[in-house]
């Protein structure tokens, strides 16, 4: 599949809309081979890709950290190098690695990137945020004296406090415990209920899954796929049963080489992989045409594919 | 112009100072005590005036461009430097902000606090020896625009810096020894032809000799070479730090 594939009928509620974006770096490395993808306005749209990918190199163009070499963002209708003031005012930022300051208080902190995006003071609202992220306590701690997961949510705070549309989250449960987890997936689905746009980058695919609208995979620079999450899983969701023979076989028998089988467990398992969604599964066949060979199981099981699974073989078969 | 962002990071950058006020104005003062005390009162009584003006009180304009000097290149180097190395400057650079107003917060701060110093070492110093200023207001213009001027060239040198060592390397290795080739001690007048015509060429000569005229009215060139010089270098500069905004350099890849 080429990535021109994947150019939408431009939707009138692009909140995003990125065309031919590339980047070659100063050693020549070639991150983003020209990119192009739309961000529907209020969706959670999540960058899935391997490391190196080139998710963060595409955040960092969008939030104006790296130069584009090829191509144009605009964010909410505003080319981000034309009219940065307006499509940076729309961003927040939630970098990849914990790079906070050490001696500011948290409280400080957050009001300070409020001013930097040239928004009044507003203590009520730095309130509310950091409360809504269990921070309202540590609001006069020195940020040196918190823990990682707490480092985090503040760098969370800081991109909340100028009141973003879009919200980047780069990798925002890399090393974050169970329970930070979900808060922070919680936190994510009720900003998107205030209408917040949020686009994660992750190679958890669980996060992928648990939490996005839409689905981009990207690799080696280029995007390989943008899909709704359910079309896609049902779309490329490949099942699988296994029976549990009672005899081991030494191989296939002849009589079933029309079904897409593998033995495995030395001979002691056989595996169909079938299209769940398809009219036709196959399945009722196949059991007949055991019988009929003779072959008896034991046991049987199903195995829905997952995102993982697709991602996996989409990764692979472009390397 | 987004005046709340420079008033943040204005505010910021104060504050650091503030939690470091120890540090950062009671080391200078103490050293620049101890010039008095060596150069002034042990040594000083030992030489005889220049120009009419007592020897202690002769340093005096060189010791405060010697703090004023430093200072803006070490507060502004390290104010920008710092964020580079430890990564929050994303937030400078996600963030709304024009060139203009990044330098105005960072360079403007800088200077600030280089001037109370240069006012703090002013004071200290009319505590050892007798102090007339003839010129208040070019005194007062000399200190602006060598603060900002310096502080400028500190925050170059701390976009320019890859590491704490170079941070160093240029203060160290470049803006100490012109300081003291430059006159701060002693009148460019003493020394011989060939090494005075050599000083001219130390753009430092000319803040402490214009630094000086405001005081005692006397000085080794005019007031106005002296403000012109102090001017292009401003200039240089400014046009340097534009381009760095223009290609992002060490800035953004």
């Amino acid at each position: 599949m080429r990535p021109s594939e994947f150019r939408e009928s431009s939707a009138p509620d692009a909140v995003i809309r990125i065309d031919g974006l590339a980047k070659r770096y100063a050693t020549g490395f070639e991150a983003l081979k020209g990119v192009t993808l739309e961000i529907r306005r209020g969706e959670i749209f999540a960058l899935l890709g391997p490391n190196g990918a080139g998710k963060t190199t595409l955040i960092s163009i969008v939030c104006g950290l790296v130069n584009p070499s090829a191509g144009t963002v605009a964010v909410d209708g505003h080319d981000i190098v034309r009219d940065y003031r307006r499509a940076r005012s729309a961003i927040g930022l939630v970098p990849q690695e914990l790079t906070t300051d050490a001696f500011e208080t948290v409280f400080d902190t957050v009001s300070f990137t409020r001013g930097l995006f040239g928004k009044p003071k507003d203590p009520a609202y730095v309130e509310k945020t950091l409360r809504s992220l269990s921070l309202w306590d540590k609001r006069d701690n020195k940020i040196r004296e918190l823990s990682g997961g707490m480092k985090r949510r503040v760098l969370i705070a800081k991109a909340l406090a100028h009141e973003p549309q879009v919200l980047f989250l780069d990798e925002p449960t890399a090393g974050v415990d169970v329970a930070l987890r979900q808060d922070m997936w919680n936190l994510v689905r009720e900003l998107r209920e205030t209408g917040v746009t949020v686009i994660l980058t992750t190679h958890y695919i669980e996060e992928a899954e648990e939490m996005a609208d839409r689905v981009g995979v990207i690799n080696h620079g280029e995007l390989v796929l943008v899909e709704e999450k359910t079309a896609l899983m049902s779309k490329l969701g490949r099942k699988e049963i296994t029976f549990h023979l009672r005899e081991p076989l030494a191989s296939v028998p002849p009589s079933l080489d029309g079904f897409d089988l593998a033995l495995g467990e030395g001979g002691g398992a056989l595996t169909y992989t079938y299209d769940a969604k398809a009219a036709r599964t196959g399945i009722n066949t196949l059991i007949e045409a055991l019988r009929e060979a003779g072959i008896s199981f034991s046991d049987l099981e199903t195995k829905q594919s997952s995102l993982e699974d697709i991602f996996v073989g989409l990764v692979k078969e472009q390397a | 112009m987004n005046w709340r962002a420079v008033g943040a990071i204005y505010g910021f950058e104060m504050a650091r100072w503030r939690r470091t006020l120890l540090q950062s104005v009671v080391s200078p003062v103490i050293s620049t005590s101890l010039y008095f005390v060596v150069f002034g009162a042990a040594i000083g009584s030992a030489i005889t005036a220049i120009d009419g003006v007592s020897y202690g009180a002769y340093i005096v304009p060189g010791l405060v461009m010697l703090t004023l000097l430093t200072q803006s290149i070490s507060n502004a180097s390290f104010g920008i430097y710092f964020p580079r190395f430890s990564g929050t400057i994303y937030e400078i650079l996600s963030a709304p902000v024009s060139p203009v107003e990044i330098v105005l917060g960072y360079v403007g701060a800088a200077a600030t606090k280089s001037v109370i110093l240069g006012l703090i070492i002013l004071a200290t110093a009319s505590l050892f020896v007798p102090l007339r200023i003839d010129h208040p207001f070019v005194m007062i213009l000399f200190l602006l625009l060598t603060a900002a001027t310096f502080s400028l060239f500190g925050f170059l040198i701390g976009i320019w810096a890859d590491g704490f060592e170079k941070l160093q390397l240029v203060p160290l290795l470049i803006v100490t020894p012109l300081t003291f080739l430059g006159g701060s001690f002693y009148s460019i007048k003493m020394l011989p032809p060939f090494w005075e015509t050599v000083s001219l060429f130390n753009p430092v000569v000319y803040l402490v000799s214009g630094f000086r005229w405001s005081f005692f009215g006397q000085s080794d060139v005019g007031v106005a070479i002296s403000l012109a010089m102090t001017g292009l270098f401003l200039v240089l500069c400014l046009a340097t730090v534009a381009w760095i905004f223009r290609t992002g350099y060490r800035l953004k890849a």
